[in-house]
C-alpha cells in the first residue's frame, strides 16, 4: 500500500496534476459559494471536459472540483445566510451571526480550517480503511434507512431556535412538501395541482434559496437600504493566527464532525446535507454552553464544515470498494470510472493502483489547497460584500436566486416555487419558524418514507408486516439513539425538577 | 448541469443573433448548422446519462456547433418529456427517451404532461433486457431452486428493482404469473439504488437490467435473462424463453423529437445515430457495459413504440397498475 502511495505522489507531482488541483479547486469554490450551483452539477458540468483527457488528470480535476465546492458553499452561508450548497445548511446558524458581528473573516477561518481537516480526515480514512468500512453501506436496509429518517428529525430539538413545537410543526410541513410529485415507491401521482411540472417534486436547492435567501434580502431591504451595510468589516489583527489557534484547540470537535461526516458519507442515499446538520447537533449538545450555540459561536461554524468535507472522501469508500456511490457527485464520478472502463473493486486499488492513489491523494491535496486560497480569498470576499452596499448587493444577490433555482433543474416553475417560498419563509420568521426544520423534513421525508413503505413489503412474510422495522439489532440502536437524542434536552429539567421538588418549567425545551 | 444549458443557451442565442440577421433560416439539407440540445430525463451517472456520454463524442463531429447534454429529472422522466414536447421543432432539441417509461406514464397516471406519441421516434439504439440476479453466495443456483422456494414460501421471496411500473416491475410480475408465484417485488428509485439492497442481503434477489448484471459480475449471479436471445457478454446466462418462461422484457433507450419536427430533419438525425451506433469505439464501449445495440430508425421505432403501447395496455389492465 505505503509502495502505492509513494506511485501516487509521483504522478500527482506533475505539474499539471498539481495545476489541475489549484485550478479545480478554487473553480469549486467559486461554483459552491454561488447559491443554487452544487457540487454534483458542477461535477457533471466538467465530465465532457474530462474526455480529451487522460483518466488520471481528468479524475483529478472532478476531486478537486468537488472538494472546493463543499467548501465554498461556507462563504454565502456566512456572509448573505444563504447556504451556497445543502451541505452548509448548517454553517448559516453561527456563521451568519459571526459576519452580522463583523466576525466574518473568523468565521471563514474556522470553516477554512475545519473543512480542510474534515476532507483530509475523510481521504486518510478513504486510503487506509475502505475495505472494513465500505462494509458498513451494505448493513443499511429500508428498515434501517427508516430509522436513520426518524434519528434525524429528532435534531429539530437543537435546531428549533425558539419553540420545540413549531420546530416539530416545521419539520411536518417539510416532510409534507417532501411528498409533492410522483411517490418513490408505488408511483401514484401525489400534490401536483395537475401541473406535470411538478410531477419531479420540490428540489431541496429550490426551497433552500426561497427560505434562507429571499427573506433575508426582504429584512435588509425592510431596514432601509440607504444606511445599511449588511455585514460590517473589522479588520482585526493576528485575527488569523488567534482563530487557528483556536479552531485546533477544538479538538474534540473536528474528530467528532470528521468521523460523523465520514460515515455518513459512507452510506448511500445520506450525504453532506446530512451529515452538516447532525454534526451541528452532537457538537452543540455535547458542549459546556449549548445555549450559546446559534448567537455566533465558531464551534458551530468548525463542526458542520468539517463534517461537510468529510464526505467527500467518505462517499468514495463504497464507490471504490463496492461501486456504490456514497453521495450524489459520487454518481457522476461512478459513471466516469466506468467510461474510463475502470471497474470499482479490488483491482481498483491493485492493477489499477496508479490512477486510484493519485486521485485518492489529489483530493486530500485539494483540502490543502482550500487553506491558503480560502484564507486569502476569504478575506477579498468578506472584504467585498461588506463595501457593497445594500442597493447593489440586494439586486445582485436577487439575480443568483433566480439563475441557481432555475439551473438546479432548468425549469421555469422552479423560479416561481422559489419566490413562492420566499414569501411564505418571511411570513412565517415573523410567526416565529424557522427554515431549517422545513429544510429537515425535506431532506428526511424521502428517506423515511422510501424505507417505510420497502420494510412494509419485505414483512409480507411476517404475521404482521410492520415486525419488518425491528428485526436486526442495528434498528434497535438506531431507535435507542433516536430516543436519546429526542429526550436529552429534557434531561436536564428533569433533574432539576428532582432535586427541587414543587418544579421548574421545563426551560430546556424552549 | 443547468450551467452549462444556461451558457451554452447564451452561446447559441448570440450565434442566431449572429448568423439570423444575414442569413435566410435554415434548410433542412444545411442540418445541421446549430449546436444540439441532447436532454436527459434521469439522473447523471444512470444508464441514460452513460450512453449519451458514450455517444456525445461522435456526436460533436456531426454537430460541429456543439453538443449540449443537460438533465431535466424528475417524475422518472415525465418533467423533461413534458418540457420536450413544448420544445422549438427544428431537431435542434431532442431528448433521451425511454420503454416502457414513455408507454406506462401517460397509462398510469391521470395527466403525465405529455401523450406517448407526442414524442416523435428518431432512433432507438439500445435495450437492457431485465435479469434476474441473486447475491454470488446464494443457496439459489438456477431459476429453478428460486420458482422453488418461492412456491414453498409466498410472499416471502423479496426481489428489488428499478421503480414502480417499470420493466423490471412489469418483468417480476410477469414471472409470478407465469410460474405461478409470488415474488414480492420492492421498488428503490432507480437500478443503481437497489445494488446495496442485494449486496447486504436486504433483498433476496433483483430483477434489474443487463448492465447490473455486467458492472457487479464480481458480486451477482444471474439466473435469467429476458431477452430473445442469450447476450453475448453474458454468455453462460440462459433466457427465460430457454427456460419455459416465454418472457421477453427490459427496457428500451433511443431519442425523440418535439412533435412537428419535420421528417427530413429527423431523418438526419436518425443517420447521424445510425452511424454513431456502428462506430466500433462506441460499439465496444456499448458492450462492456452491457448494453445492447438496437438499430431502429424513425419508422421502425414508431412501430415498436406501437406495438409495446397495445401489448402493456393488456397488461396494465391485467395487473392492475391502472391508477385513475
Amino acid at each position: 500500500m505505503f509502495g502505492n502511495i509513494l506511485l501516487g505522489l509521483q504522478h500527482l507531482a506533475s505539474f499539471e496534476n498539481l495545476l489541475l488541483v489549484f485550478a479545480g479547486t478554487v473553480a469549486g469554490m467559486v461554483v459552491g459559494a454561488l447559491p443554487g450551483l452544487t457540487a454534483t452539477m458542477a461535477v457533471a458540468l466538467l465530465v465532457p471536459f474530462t474526455y480529451a483527457m487522460d483518466p488520471i488528470p481528468g479524475l483529478v480535476l472532478l476531486g478537486a472540483i468537488y472538494m472546493g465546492c463543499i467548501y465554498g458553499g461556507a462563504f454565502s452561508a456566512i456572509l448573505i445566510n444563504t447556504p451556497g450548497t445543502p451541505s452548509s445548511i448548517g454553517t448559516t446558524f453561527d456563521g451568519y451571526p459571526m459576519a452580522s458581528q463583523g466576525r466574518g473573516e473568523e468565521a471563514i477561518i474556522g470553516a477554512t480550517v475545519g473543512s480542510a481537516f474534515g476532507g483530509i480526515f475523510g481521504v486518510v480514512a478513504l486510503i487506509f480503511l475502505s475495505p472494513p468500512l465500505a462494509a458498513i453501506a451494505l448493513k443499511f436496509g429500508p428498515p434501517e434507512y427508516f430509522w436513520v429518517g426518524v434519528f434525524g428529525l429528532t435534531i429539530i430539538s437543537s435546531l428549533a431556535a425558539g419553540s420545540f413545537l413549531k420546530g416539530i410543526t416545521g419539520a411536518a410541513f417539510g416532510v409534507l412538501i417532501s411528498t409533492i410529485g410522483i411517490a418513490p415507491i408505488g408511483g401514484d401521482v401525489r400534490f401536483t395541482f395537475g401541473l406535470p411540472a411538478m410531477q419531479g417534486g420540490i428540489e431541496l436547492i429550490v426551497m433552500l434559496i426561497g427560505l434562507f435567501c429571499i427573506p433575508e434580502l426582504l429584512t435588509i431591504v425592510s431596514k432601509g437600504i440607504g444606511k445599511h451595510q449588511v455585514v460590517e468589516y473589522k479588520r482585526t489583527k493576528g485575527v488569523l493566527r488567534e482563530t487557528v489557534k483556536k479552531v485546533l484547540s477544538l479538538r474534540k470537535n473536528l474528530l467528532r464532525s470528521s468521523i460523523i461526516g465520514t460515515v455518513i458519507g459512507i452510506l448511500p442515499g445520506a450525504g453532506g446535507n446530512i451529515a452538516n446538520l447532525v454534526s451541528y447537533n452532537e457538537a452543540r449538545r455535547t458542549s459546556k454552553h449549548p445555549e450559546k450555540y446559534g448567537t455566533g459561536l465558531i464551534d458551530g461554524v468548525v463542526a458542520t464544515e468539517t463534517a461537510n468535507n468529510a464526505v467527500v472522501g467518505g462517499g468514495m469508500i463504497p464507490l471504490f470498494t463496492l461501486g456504490i456511490p456514497g453521495a450524489p457527485p459520487d454518481a457522476i464520478i461512478y459513471g466516469v470510472l466506468l467510461l474510463q472502463g475502470l471497474r470499482p473493486g479490488p483491482e481498483l486499488f491493485t492493477t489499477r493502483a496508479d490512477i486510484t492513489y493519485t486521485f485518492m491523494l489529489s483530493l486530500g491535496l485539494a483540502a490543502i489547497v482550500m487553506v491558503p486560497v480560502g484564507i486569502y480569498g476569504g478575506r477579498l470576499l468578506t472584504r467585498f460584500v461588506s463595501s457593497l452596499p445594500a442597493r447593489y448587493l440586494v439586486p445582485g444577490i436577487g439575480i443568483l436566486t433566480i439563475i441557481g433555482s432555475y439551473a438546479i433543474r432548468n425549469n421555469y416553475t422552479d423560479v416561481i416555487l422559489m419566490l413562492l417560498f420566499g414569501v411564505v419563509g418571511y411570513g412565517l420568521r415573523f410567526l416565529g419558524f424557522q427554515a431549517p426544520p422545513i429544510v429537515l423534513g425535506l431532506i428526511l421525508g424521502p428517506i423515511m418514507e422510501g424505507g417505510l413503505v420497502q420494510a412494509y413489503l419485505m414483512g409480507q412474510a411476517y404475521s404482521s408486516p410492520w415486525i419488518a422495522l425491528f428485526v436486526s439489532p442495528l434498528s434497535w440502536i438506531l431507535i435507542a439513539m433516536s430516543a436519546f437524542s429526542f429526550l436529552w434536552p429534557y434531561i436536564g429539567p428533569l433533574k432539576k425538577m428532582f432535586q427541587k421538588p414543587g418544579g421548574i418549567t421545563p426551560g430546556g425545551v424552549e | 448541469m443547468g450551467r452549462n444549458g444556461f451558457l451554452k443557451g447564451i452561446v447559441a442565442f448570440s450565434m442566431v443573433l449572429a448568423t439570423g440577421f444575414f442569413l435566410v433560416p435554415a434548410q433542412a439539407d444545411e442540418y445541421p448548422s446549430k449546436p444540439l440540445t441532447y436532454i436527459i430525463c434521469f439522473n447523471p451517472g444512470g444508464e441514460s446519462d452513460i450512453t449519451a456520454r458514450i455517444q456525445e463524442q461522435p456526436l460533436q463531429k456531426h454537430y460541429k456547433e456543439g453538443v449540449v447534454i443537460t438533465y431535466k429529472k424528475g417524475g422518472g422522466g415525465s418533467v423533461g418529456w413534458s418540457e420536450l414536447i413544448k420544445s422549438k421543432a427544428d431537431g435542434y432539441t431532442i431528448a433521451g427517451d425511454n420503454l416502457p417509461h414513455i408507454i406506462l406514464q401517460p397509462l398510469t397516471r391521470g395527466n403525465a404532461g405529455y401523450n406517448t406519441l407526442d414524442l416523435k421516434q428518431i432512433y432507438l439504439f439500445e435495450s437492457t433486457p431485465n435479469i434476474l440476479v441473486v447475491r454470488k453466495d446464494s443457496p439459489f443456483k438456477s431459476l429453478k431452486e428460486l420458482i422453488a422456494y418461492a412456491k414453498e414460501k409466498p410472499g416471502a421471496m423479496t426481489v428489488g428493482g428499478s421503480g414502480s411500473s417499470s420493466a423490471n416491475d412489469l418483468g417480476t410480475q410477469m414471472l409470478n404469473k407465469a410460474a405461478g408465484i409470488k415474488l414480492t417485488y420492492i421498488p428503490f428509485t432507480g437500478s443503481g439504488a437497489a445494488v446495496p439492497s442485494l449486496l447486504g442481503g436486504h433483498v433476496g434477489a433483483l430483477m434489474t437490467y443487463s448492465t447490473m448484471a455486467v458492472r457487479y459480475s464480481g458480486d451477482f449471479r444471474p439466473l435469467a435473462i429476458m431477452s430473445e436471445e442469450r447476450m453475448s457478454v453474458l454468455p453462460d446466462v440462459p433466457t427465460f424463453k430457454e427456460l419455459g418462461f416465454d418472457l421477453v422484457e427490459g427496457a428500451y433507450r433511443g431519442v425523440a423529437a418535439p412533435p412537428g419536427t419535420p421528417d427530413d430533419i429527423v431523418k438526419k438525425i436518425a443517420g447521424i445515430f445510425d452511424s454513431i451506433m456502428k462506430e466500433p469505439g462506441v460499439i465496444k464501449k456499448m458492450d462492456e457495459n452491457g448494453f445492447k445495440i438496437e438499430k431502429m430508425g424513425p419508422e421502425a421505432s414508431t412501430a415498436f413504440v406501437k406495438k409495446k403501447m397495445a401489448e402493456y395496455k393488456v397488461l396494465v389492465e391485467e395487473m392492475g397498475l391502472k391508477k385513475k
